[in-house]
């Protein structure tokens, strides 16, 4: 067996995952991605001593497993000149575009036949660190007739920065380059200084300050497992159904900034009304409105009472339906129709090349979605069912969270219906055990997270590795933004609402 | 038309009608009060994951609401020591005016002395801001944009955010501030016209919160300026920004 096959959430030796010569890694991995139901969901490398080793995770989402391989290369060295350059995974498969510009940054190694070897964040640690973040080598087109337009990387709006080169023909978007790295904080560096378990979940809870319950349970799946904790019923329902609200707020908040960017303004105000008393109830259940505190290895400080259950059912009733009625006038607008149907199209084609996972898949008629493929926690008692979009435009991207706020209304009442009050429970003290590896997948509202931990001889935490979903999404916007007007872009930009920290780390 | 007039009927009244006075649901976490009751100094501090519990030589312990979390985790531990109130109203206009000492339960008051003549004047009824998220995580982001939104209608009082430093009285930092973002940030700064304001929102911009320490981040620029209002928070409350605004730039 040249790779470890593992089921989400499992934690297994380090030494179990199979050591490869680089040519059969390569040419198992690609191999594998030959079908639709396969995709890589981290590849990355970790320095050890003078050794790099990489990692490749490859989910099959039709058997609920991820196969993990590896393989070690020498370390390259600054200094060095002459040092081998390697055949890329990106040559046969695009999907894995991102990781090794990643590998590439981090640790130096050089591909011989990478398309596209660019920086990903400027981080601090990078390899080479001779050239800063204002020194991004863009893509230039030499034409009269062309024109560059640079935005950011302050935006407009209260956003956080990036920023987005277009070569335009006109009013016509070309090329769209984008470029990250302006949030990097060091974030996994931290999460191994940083001891104490308290300082490492509040970090998860910071990787995405909008996805605070994603990045939370990854986390928290990840530890529990690495110390062989299996968590309570109540403590699964309670990240289960924050999951599902998280989902339902931010879905709704981007429905209102889609309103925004079509200047209709009441689609914007109604949607935007309708996200407060959601993330107001998360505030009544455990003090902040976007789910800080909330989610902990081994325990939790807020129990969900028979109290809050009914208080919430209280509150989706009136919130659904306002949000029906808004829906209902804002969907049968032929002036919201003729901006969102058909503006920034990614085909099948290009979402599965590019390995689009979460909305940016499901809206091009992909299946990937992790609380079917890879259920945790009571996904796998919903039973969770992915809509599918199959034009891959702005309007599928609205369509999409329309129909799974509707979706998570029907699970968060099913969930409801197993509250139960609960006495005073006991906190799980957890001890991570020695020299193991374990793997998370989330669905968050954008879609997969992924969470990588190792730990050392004594258990201590040795790796970590986060993937937002944004790292591979990133690059379907600027494939939708493609022969459409640049004043379309604000509108693709929000139907995708993409994280810039959650990429910058 | 009349569908129009429907939704716009079945919104009720949203606004908050009182900012200043409004209680916040739930069991909102904010400005703590710490009881003289003896504890394990040690091993409260211990708990904080951002080193905001402090002692002082005579034992008495203190909370720096610049580096807190509001995690609460200190609370459930210790609660007759610790206990967070629904005070919303955290702002200050001096660093040392957000530790919260043993044994104090008042109000936060900014020092008049250090506001600027000119801020009333100029500002009183109306403050355009330029937001400039330094490696923010998004979450203060998202809060500030609440502010604006229909519920917490922060533009009734002159208080907006706009598109340029050109058009803007000032600027609202969010985010711990990386090395990548450092200089962005005073190129918009130094494009905004004087006189004008830092405000730093949330406890990341303030102490670096959670990510002090990361050799990634570089927070420079804040030796060099005058901070004119501190809002903490994880995210920061609309609340907390909203009325911390309306102190610094009211009549005196």
């Amino acid at each position: 067996m040249s790779y470890i096959t593992v089921k989400n959430n499992q934690s297994i030796f380090f030494q179990e995952i199979p050591v490869l010569d680089y040519e059969s890694f390569l040419l198992m991995n690609t191999g594998f991605l030959s079908k639709e139901h396969l995709h890589c969901v981290n590849y990355y490398g970790l320095a050890q001593k003078e050794k790099l080793k990489l990692i490749c995770c490859i989910a099959n989402d039709h058997e609920h497993s991820i196969y993990v391989s590896s393989c070690v290369l020498p370390l390259p060295h600054l200094d060095e000149i002459g040092f081998p350059e390697y055949s890329s995974f990106t040559a046969r498969h695009l999907s894995f575009h991102i990781f090794e510009r990643e590998i590439h940054e981090n640790f130096g190694i050089r591909y011989h036949d990478h398309p596209w070897l660019k920086p990903v964040r400027f981080a601090h640690d990078r390899f080479n660190k001779e050239s800063g973040i204002a020194e991004y080598p863009f893509y230039h087109i030499e034409s009269e007739e062309l024109h560059e337009v640079g935005v950011g990387p302050i935006h407009a709006g209260v956003i956080e920065p990036g920023h987005f080169r277009f070569a335009c023909n006109g009013e016509q978007i070309l090329h769209l380059e984008i470029h990250c790295g302006y949030q990097h904080r060091g974030i996994e560096n931290l999460l191994i200084t940083k001891k104490k378990l308290l300082q490492r979940v509040t970090l998860a809870e910071s990787i995405a300050g909008d996805t605070v319950a994603g990045h939370a349970t990854a986390f928290t799946n990840v530890w529990e497992s690495l110390s062989g904790c299996v968590p309570r019923a109540d403590l699964q329902l309670a990240r289960t159904l924050a999951l599902e609200l998280e989902r339902i707020a931010i879905h709704t908040g981007d429905l209102s900034a889609i309103c925004t960017d079509i200047a209709y303004q009441l689609g914007a105000s109604v949607f935007g009304r309708l996200r407060t008393p959601l993330i107001n109830f998360m505030q009544e259940w455990c003090g902040n409105r976007l789910a800080k505190g909330l989610i902990r290895p081994g325990y939790s400080n807020f129990k969900f009472t028979p109290e809050l259950a009914q208080r919430l059912e209280i509150v989706l009733e009136a919130y659904e339906r306002d949000f029906d009625e808004v829906w209902d006038r804002f969907h049968t607008l032929p002036s919201v129709l003729s901006r969102l149907e058909k503006t920034g199209m990614v085909s099948w084609h290009d979402a599965l090349s590019i390995g689009c996972v979460g909305m940016a898949a499901k809206t091009s008629g992909i299946e990937r979605d992790i609380r079917a493929s890879h259920p945790h926690d009571l996904y796998t008692e919903l039973r969770h069912e992915p809509i599918l979009k199959i034009h891959g435009d702005v309007y599928s991207r609205t369509q999409l969270r329309h129909e799974e706020i509707k979706q998570s209304l029907v699970y968060i009442r099913k969930l409801l219906e197993k509250v139960a009050a609960q006495p005073d429970s006991e906190r799980v003290l957890l001890q991570a055990q020695a020299d193991r590896f374990c793997l998370s997948l989330t669905e968050g509202w954008r879609g997969e997270i992924c969470h990588c931990a190792i730990t050392g001889k004594d258990g201590e935490l040795v790796h970590y590795k986060i993937k937002d979903p944004s790292m591979h999404n990133w690059l379907a916007l600027a494939l939708a933004v493609r022969n459409n007007e640049i004043s379309d872009f604000p509108i693709c930009n929000k139907s995708f609402d993409l994280s810039y920290c959650g990429y910058d780390l | 038309m009349l569908k129009n007039i429907n939704i716009l009927l079945h919104q009720g009244k949203q606004f908050i009608r009182d900012v200043r006075t409004v209680e916040v649901p739930g069991v909102f976490r904010g400005r703590p009060v710490i009881s003289a009751n003896k504890v394990d100094a040690e091993s409260l501090m211990e708990i904080c994951p951002t080193d905001a519990i402090a002692t002082d030589p005579s034992g008495k312990i203190s909370i720096d609401l610049g580096k807190c979390t509001f995690c609460g985790e200190c609370a459930f531990a210790f609660p007759n020591k610790i206990r967070f109130t629904k005070d919303y109203k955290l702002a200050h206009n001096l660093r040392e005016g957000l530790i919260v000492k043993e044994g104090i339960d008042e109000e936060f008051k900014l020092d008049p002395t250090l506001i600027r003549e000119e801020i009333y004047k100029y500002f009183g009824g109306s403050l355009k801001l330029r937001q400039v998220s330094a490696a923010g995580d998004n979450s203060c982001e998202l809060e500030l944009n609440a502010c604006g939104n229909v519920n917490f209608d922060m533009g009734r009082f002159g208080i907006e955010f706009v598109a340029s430093p050109r058009h803007a009285d000032g600027v609202v930092i969010t985010g711990p501030i990386s090395e990548n973002m450092a200089e962005p940030l005073q190129i918009c700064y130094d494009a905004i016209p004087h006189p004008k304001l830092i405000i730093l929102a949330g406890t990341d911009a303030i102490s670096g919160g959670i990510f002090l320490g990361s050799k990634a981040l570089d927070r420079s620029f804040l030796n060099n300026y005058k901070i004119d209002l501190y809002v903490p928070g994880n995210p920061i409350h609309p609340l907390t920004f909203i009325n911390g605004v309306l102190d610094l730039i009211k009549k005196r």
